[in-house]
């Protein structure tokens, strides 16, 4: 596969930005799964079939990406965006991304009524099933997630009070938001501790 | 008019806040939208079951279908078509346009800070949070409406059994011949609506 971007590549061109809200569209009306799944099918549109962007500056786009909250679809497709053409490029790629999950939840949610689930014999039997499914859906990555982690004797404690204290509802401590805080600022913190610490004993080691 | 301003700002902090992908977020969500009463909990359920059987993130899903359903289940009088569309357009600009602001103002301090190591040192200290996260969200879907509605205790044991074999389903890989596959979700929310469907119709 070619690595380097055609300088003069004609899918810069005036219809870029067609190109771009159309190559977003398709990713997201065709990925199930979010951000995870998108990825591979983004970086074939992006870096194989237009070009228009090389592997590695697209590995570092998706570390941006990643490290920002809020939807990760969404994300690379600013990210990519806006290095193409800036704001006007980002927006058109992000729009892009949530034009086809918005409207075809907006065509379900349309017809699909609360009351049409509850009222509607076949649809609340279909869905007396499916919810007990849901939870198995959830508990699974909560296990591949926790592996991942690679969480041990010293940090298994944190899911678990985490989980623990907001599933408990109590006003003001089982606010998830409280706890993505503190996880960050303690990871900070203690980053900025041991590079101290470190730096500091270098420093002693050049003294001695 | 005031019930947008409410839906605007939950669906902002979910944007702000929501680290960690889709699954993290729903404890969130939920918090945001189940406690004030906007949506029920089975209505919840609902959404995330819908969110996962169709195309894009579940983010965006449960933005559009709640920002559509909520304004008419909190007030009566927002009836119609055009206040659910409202919400729902409403409801997911509020949950993209943070991150998207921040991407495009502080992508070169996140570069930065990557080299640096802080942005790494800063998700070692997220991660074990966002675990728990996913974690109390299972935990807050296993509740009586989701798996004894009508306090019958052979649905409650059904259900339970439904919940443990997609648990299976999706978490052990099958082997067949010398292929190994994982049911899809997508296959297994199918399974268990037709499960559904046989036994409680």
């Amino acid at each position: 596969m070619n690595d380097t971007v055609n300088e003069n590549n004609t899918d810069v061109g005036p219809g870029i930005y067609r190109k771009l809200f159309f190559s977003f569209f398709k990713i997201g009306g065709f990925t199930f799964g979010g951000g995870w799944a998108m990825i591979s099918l983004i970086e074939r549109e992006i870096v194989d079939n237009h070009q228009w962007i090389r592997r590695e500056e697209f590995l570092d786009l998706l570390a941006i990406a990643q490290s920002m909250p809020g939807i990760l679809a969404v994300n690379i497709a600013t990210t990519v965006g806006e290095k193409l053409k800036g704001w006007k490029g980002s927006a058109v790629a992000a729009l892009g991304t949530i034009l086809p999950s918005f409207l075809i939840i907006l065509a379900i949610a349309i017809f699909l009524t609360p009351d049409m689930i509850k009222n509607n014999r076949v649809i609340a039997s279909i869905f007396m099933g499916i919810r007990p499914a849901v939870v198995a859906l959830i508990i699974a990555p909560v296990i591949t997630t926790a592996k991942a982690a690679k969480l041990g004797w010293k940090t298994i404690w944190i899911p678990l009070v985490v989980a623990l204290l907001i599933s408990l509802d109590l006003g003001f401590i089982s606010n998830p938001i409280l706890f993505i805080v503190l996880g960050a600022l303690f990871g900070y913190l203690i980053w900025r501790f041991s590079t101290k610490r470190a730096r500091k004993e270098i420093d002693n080691n050049v003294k001695s | 008019m005031n019930f947008y301003l409410k839906l605007i700002w939950a669906y902002l902090k979910i944007g702000i806040f929501g680290f960690g992908g889709g699954y993290a977020m729903l404890s969130l969500v939920e918090k945001s939208v189940v406690d004030p009463g906007w949506i029920s909990e089975t209505m919840f359920t609902d959404i995330v079951a819908i969110s996962q059987m169709t195309p894009g993130p579940i983010g965006i899903n449960s933005a559009t279908y709640i920002g559509y359903v909520a304004p008419h289940s909190v007030d009566p009088a927002l009836q119609g078509v055009g206040w659910g569309i409202a919400g729902s357009i409403l409801a997911t600009l509020a949950v993209t346009v943070p991150s998207f602001i921040l991407v495009l103002t502080s992508s070169r301090f996140i570069r930065k800070h990557q080299e640096s190591g802080a942005i790494k040192a800063v998700f070692n200290g997220l991660r074990p949070v966002i675990v728990g996260l996913i974690a109390s969200a299972a935990i807050l879907l296993m509740n009586a409406s989701n798996f004894n509605p009508n306090g019958i205790s052979w649905q409650l044991v059904t259900n339970i059994i439904i919940c443990a074999a997609a648990f299976c389903l999706v978490f052990f890989p099958i082997k067949l011949g010398k292929k190994k596959f994982k049911f899809h979700p997508i296959l297994v929310i199918i399974l268990a609506g037709l499960a559904g469907f046989l036994i409680y119709y």
